[in-house]
């Protein structure tokens, strides 16, 4: 395991809080949104944009760019809520989500979103367009990265294994998923809407390398993301193993807080269990 | 030129439109020995994807290769393509507006040993619905083969609809095309004929058969059901005051509905040739089960005699 910089780590985790915070306020302001699953996904996405991918706020469509794709949308908060802290467009733009004239959609929209790299909100596509982004790239000798986050309730649907088969056929290299995988979807825990056990078995049978880590630790996160750019002998998925709700103990792997928002007294206590660094 | 089948006319420009323009790539979904993709997959293969059995992957490919630069065309059977591939259509095409071209093969009845199962019936209402996207059904396989450079070239998402057979011919090689833009195939005074597809040649025999009553009718062919060419439609109805449609398609949603829609403003007689609200059925060719099912030449020249009675005041 490659050694990190613990001011690095302590920086990252800092930006996921920030992620958390900026997320549960925009969907209190908007009393609308899914704060579950953007707390669960806090942390990867934080490495990500943070870290690991090769981004230039100023050039939103700039050809050589590593490309994202929230496959699970209706994260969007998290993923605006990064965007606008890499500077793809003012923080002030996040007060006004959910407004008619407002860039920020329900779900991710590429045509009005600046950095946003594909429109989702409907599950299951990003594993099948993301391989079409590999291979774009191996036609035309670009060296980007392509990353998919999908969840663990996204993955019941058989779209996503479609794109996983045809993922092992055309090997393209250079895609990565990771599932956040928090075990609760809208109407209840996943093991018992649908269970998806045995999981990495599964991606396995499909002839991906599987790379299982706790999705809320920062080293974890980031040596998986780290090994996964170095696999080019078959696609890797990283299954990243979260806490929905992570960080509000109140919210924490229950499914009533998929997609309701916090009133004000439930936002102020879990603005109070996020404060502290990035806050 | 030989009458060639549509869909072997655009398998062999779609090859030779490869030669021209690198960023061309081709997907099939284990159909293209019959969508005839298979001569671009000869020529390139590098450029050529089969994803198997799997059309909604097929199409997500599309929109990535799309998202990565490149031009892709997806091949397969029509039914598929508009009604399994349907939301990636409207989600990742459409609403994303990528810049994919879904070429739907083996549409309408063509695909007679099959039957119903096989039939497309319904696309062009489907594809008509959704925002962003461009719909073109060739009349024949001159036609097939000209609007490849066009879709091509066209920057957005189009549904490119192609039968398995081959049409009677009415457009001659180099003939001009242009997106969007009916043509007269036929002049006439005393109704218009507005056609697609198959449909046109069918339209054409119709209006021979009307001149032989002493009626003229002029004959539209419709390639683009969207965006709709308003103005001919409109200038066809003032100048002749009586419109039948034909297509190859049910009359509910397709170039039928499109046309009584510009009609609304200003409205004429008219009447609808296709399927009327039922599956067809398995035949021995096409054009007997176009014939047994409400798509014959004589359906248009009935439909003819009733509307051009219409605007003389009659029943």
């Amino acid at each position: 395991m490659k050694k990190y910089d613990s001011k690095l780590i302590a920086d990252l985790n800092a930006q996921a809080n920030y992620l958390r915070r900026q997320s549960l306020t925009m969907i209190y302001r908007r009393q609308a949104g899914h704060p579950g699953g953007c707390l669960s996904a806090a942390d990867v996405v934080a490495a990500l944009y943070f870290n690991v991918l090769r981004i230039d706020p100023k050039r939103p469509d700039w050809e050589d760019r590593d490309r994202f794709i929230l496959s699970k949308g209706h994260a969007s908060a998290l993923l605006y809520s990064a965007l606008a802290r890499r500077g793809y467009f003012a923080e002030s733009e996040l007060e006004h989500w959910g407004e008619l004239t407002c860039q920020l959609q329900g779900h991710p929209d590429r045509l009005k979103t600046p950095g946003v790299d594909m429109t989702s909100g409907i599950l299951g596509h990003g594993i099948a367009i993301g391989l079409g982004l590999s291979l774009a790239a191996r036609l035309r000798k670009k060296d980007y990265h392509t990353y998919v986050l999908l969840g663990d309730g996204e993955c019941q649907g058989g779209i996503v294994w479609e794109g996983a088969n045809a993922c092992a056929k055309f090997n393209p290299g250079n895609l990565t998923a990771i599932v956040d995988y928090n075990d609760v979807q809208l109407d209840g825990a996943v093991h018992d809407i649908m269970p998806m056990e045995p999981f990495a078995d599964k991606w396995r049978s499909f002839r991906w390398e599987v790379i299982t880590i706790d999705g809320h630790d920062m080293k974890q996160i980031l040596n998986a993301l780290d090994e996964a750019r170095s696999i080019t002998r078959s696609p890797v998925v990283i299954i990243a193993r979260t806490v929905k709700g992570k960080g509000v103990s109140f919210m924490e792997n229950k499914s009533q807080w998929h997609g309701i928002p916090p009133d004000k007294e439930q936002y102020a206590a879990a603005m109070a269990e996020l404060s502290g660094e990035g806050s | 030129m030989a009458n060639l089948a549509m869909r072997e006319a655009y398998g062999r420009a779609l090859a030779d439109y490869g030669a021209v323009n690198p960023k061309v790539v081709a997907l099939d979904a284990d159909t293209a020995s019959s969508t005839l993709s298979s001569f671009f997959e000869k020529r390139f293969p590098d450029r050529f994807f089969n994803f198997g059995i799997a059309e909604p992957c097929m199409v997500d490919a599309a929109v990535g290769l799309a998202l990565g630069g490149m031009i892709p065309f997806a091949n397969a059977f029509a039914a598929l393509a508009a009604l399994r591939a349907l939301e990636q259509v409207r989600t990742c095409v459409c609403y994303a507006r990528t810049n994919v071209k879904i070429a739907s093969s083996y549409a309408g009845v063509s695909d007679f040993k099959d039957g119903p199962t096989h039939h497309a019936i319904s696309d062009i209402a489907i594809m008509r619905s959704l925002p962003e996207i461009t719909v073109i059904v060739p009349a024949d396989g001159n036609e097939a083969a000209a609007f490849v450079p066009l879709i091509a070239e066209y920057d957005g998402p189009v549904y490119f609809r192609l039968s398995r057979s081959s049409a009677m011919p009415v457009s001659s090689p180099g003939e001009s095309l242009s997106i969007g833009k009916g043509i007269v195939r036929r002049q006439g005074t005393d109704l218009s004929i507005v056609a697609c597809g198959s449909m046109t040649g069918r339209s054409m025999q119709a209006a021979d058969v009307l001149a032989s009553k002493g009626i003229k009718a002029r004959v539209i062919e419709m390639h683009t059901i969207k965006p709709l060419d308003t103005g001919l439609i409109l200038q066809a109805a003032a100048e002749t005051g009586a419109i039948v449609t034909a297509e190859e398609h049910t009359i509910i949603g397709g170039l039928g509905s499109a046309v009584a829609e510009a009609l609304a403003v200003r409205p004429v007689p008219l009447a609808m040739v296709g399927i009327h609200d039922a599956f067809a059925r398995t035949g021995p060719d096409p054009e007997s089960i176009m014939d047994a099912c409400g798509m014959g030449v004589g359906d248009i020249v009935d439909s003819a005699m009733s509307v051009i009675d219409r605007k003389k005041g009659g029943r």
